[in-house]
């Protein structure tokens, strides 16, 4: 290994603190509640901080390159937002305490609840779910919900295009619903005869992606959306990218009755392994009630203080699906998505779409000739689909180049997803990249097209530089270990 | 990449094989979806007995990078399933064909299998998704 497990560079007896004298008698724990099965590490501060360091650096960040994710939009996480969740207000906030000593932090979220209802053009948002997935899981609970209310208990099928992410289909059949699957026209939007044909009054809704996995924006999304609320479905949005809309255009507006964001990618809070998520949900008129509470609202009647700011409560909507979650949420990521939407404002959030759009249309527009493109005959939206099916190079498969580019000192984009794509590398840049940084991203694609030709090998084993070479992925899914035993 | 096909065997737009064994239908997946896939990691497959329609899921084939499911070429009740697979989902990369069968099916109707694409016409159908 390159760097040995914490655990191995434990002596026994070392310590990275000394603990002072206690000042406060010693209480004997009692003996039947102590365990002697929980062997810690024991080891000294400068050690610690090494090791940590160390697998730090071994470590592809968006703090050390460029990270392509697409369907992620995994842009830079601006620093105010740090600055700002350590305030000792909001980090230091017990989730327990009477929300009248918290106001500060049911202000910021009635805030954040405002802003997200107006950016997406819907009339209410709970800020409960813990992350995307979540958040569709909470949305398909109010659809069904609503439908139930209604005393309309035979909508049990959920349509998805093939082009959705996973977890689409995921969140319905954990839901009890029925998943069907339509496909996509070649254009890349839903295909509406296909959608036509499956509306009947079995539909609770239509899961919908806009701008889709394919990089395109729905262009007959109006249709789409009037024919599932004739056939008296709804329309979910999933809002995983919402980065290419801000300023642009609602899905409320447009008509969709329910979407989820992801606050770890549309407003910069950490995505990944430094996470966690958040995924609020934002719903119409119709479904308000449904909402999982707790939200937060002026407290009715309450007086206003000096500056015109109201008493915040508490509150959970009549109708409700109910908690989805603990406590409020994760209250540290709703901190940093209103530190960014209050930095950027109405014209710097259109900007952030703008620039992401246009950053992902010209990675398009300079590989397209050597990646086969499928959609490359339309503009993307914030992110480009193409292949990694290279010309005179038979044997050269997506992974080889998502790897290789790893050698040029790049993460690699997503490969093999949207699944409709054969050998998908989904490229998003995000509008935090300088052209400079886009051009030594696309030379390396093409610098790696000119070696998959000449000397494919290259690809087969790369990456060369990375600590661990290329891994074996079957081994990894076949035989995972997920418990280290010490000792 | 090129992919082989049986040309004793009949098809599924959906890349299932199918032909007959005897009295009964032989299934599994083609080489191109194998290829598709990539290494496969998890084969789940029906239990014996199982009665299917034409068209319906009867298992599923995971790769390190998907999921996908199988479907039912022909009506019928599954007579064996590939238990070797369970073990060796690798069997389907190596011999789509072959080894790597899924499951047997005795057909309710053994004319079935003639209303799926011949060799010919699943080529045809490969070319055009290529392109």
């Amino acid at each position: 290994m390159l760097e040995p497990l914490i655990y191995e560079l434990s002596s026994p007896g070392r310590a990275g603190v000394t603990m002072p004298e206690s000042d406060v008698p010693r209480f004997d724990f009692p003996t039947d509640l102590l365990r002697d099965d929980l062997p810690l590490p024991e080891i000294s501060q400068i050690d610690v901080t090494r090791h940590f360091t160390r697998l730090s650096r071994l470590n592809m960040a968006i703090d050390t390159t460029m990270y392509p994710l697409g369907s992620c939009t995994m842009k830079y996480n601006p620093r105010i937002n740090e600055d700002v969740a350590r305030m000792a207000g909001f980090a230091q906030v017990h989730p327990l305490q009477d929300p009248v000593t918290a106001q500060g932090a049911l202000y910021l979220m009635y805030q954040l609840q405002e802003f997200l209802k107006e950016i997406a053009g819907f009339a209410g948002v709970s800020l409960q779910p813990a992350a995307g997935a979540q958040g569709e899981f909470t949305g398909i609970l109010i659809m069904r919900a609503y439908h139930r209310e209604r005393g309309d208990h035979k909508r049990i099928k959920m349509l998805i295009p093939d082009s959705a992410h996973g977890t689409n289909p995921a969140s319905s059949a954990m839901a009890g619903l029925k998943v069907v699957e339509l496909p996509s026209d070649p254009r890349g939007n839903v295909d509406l005869e296909a959608l036509k044909a499956n509306l009947d009054d079995t539909v609770c809704g239509l899961m919908i992606t806009n701008p889709n996995t394919l990089g395109m924006f729905e262009e007959h999304i109006e249709e789409v959306v009037k024919a599932v609320h004739a056939a008296g479905g709804l329309v979910y949005g999933d809002g995983a990218n919402m980065n290419a809309l801000l300023g642009i255009a609602k899905p409320g507006k447009i008509g969709f009755d329910v979407m989820h964001y992801n606050l770890h990618k549309t407003f910069s809070t950490p995505h990944g392994g430094g996470g966690p998520g958040s995924g609020p949900v934002a719903v119409a008129r119709h479904l308000v009630d449904f909402l999982p509470g707790p939200i937060v609202r002026p407290k009715p009647g309450s007086e206003k203080d000096a500056e015109g700011v109201p008493l915040y409560e508490w509150f959970t909507p009549p109708k409700s699906i109910g908690r989805m979650r603990a406590f409020w949420g994760n209250f540290g990521m709703l901190v940093r998505a209103y530190t960014y939407i209050r930095v950027h404002g109405e014209d710097g959030l259109r900007a952030v779409s703008q620039h992401a759009v246009l950053n992902a249309n010209y990675v398009q527009a300079r590989i397209k000739n050597v990646y086969p493109v499928p959609q490359g005959e339309r503009h993307c939206m914030h992110e480009v689909i193409a292949q990694g099916k290279l010309a005179g190079a038979p044997d050269v498969r997506a992974l080889d180049i998502a790897k290789r580019l790893m050698d040029y000192g790049f993460h690699p984009p997503t490969n093999y997803f949207p699944l409709i794509v054969p050998e998908a590398l989904m490229i998003e840049p995000t509008e935090t990249e300088s052209k400079q940084t886009l051009d030594q991203f696309v030379d390396a694609l093409l610098a790696i097209a000119e070696e998959a030709r000449r000397s494919p090998e290259l690809l087969k084993n790369a990456p060369h530089s990375a600590p661990l070479k290329r891994l074996d992925e079957v081994k990894a899914a076949k035989d995972l270990v997920l418990c280290c035993r010490v000792g | 990449m090129s992919s082989t096909v049986d040309t004793t065997a009949r098809y599924l737009k959906t890349h299932e094989w199918a032909r007959p064994d005897g009295e009964l239908v032989v299934c599994g997946i083609s080489d191109h979806a194998q290829q598709a896939m990539n290494d496969l990691v998890y084969v789940e497959l029906p239990r014996v007995g199982d009665t299917l329609k034409a068209g319906d899921r009867f298992g599923a084939v995971e790769s390190v990078k998907a999921a996908s499911d199988v479907y039912m070429p022909v009506s019928g009740t599954i007579t064996a399933i590939n238990t070797a697979l369970e073990k060796a989902p690798e069997i389907i990369n190596k011999d789509p064909y072959g080894e790597g069968w899924m499951v047997k099916i005795k057909p309710d109707n053994p004319a079935d299998l003639e209303k799926l694409m011949d060799a010919t016409a699943y080529q045809e159908l490969l070319k055009a998704e290529e392109n």
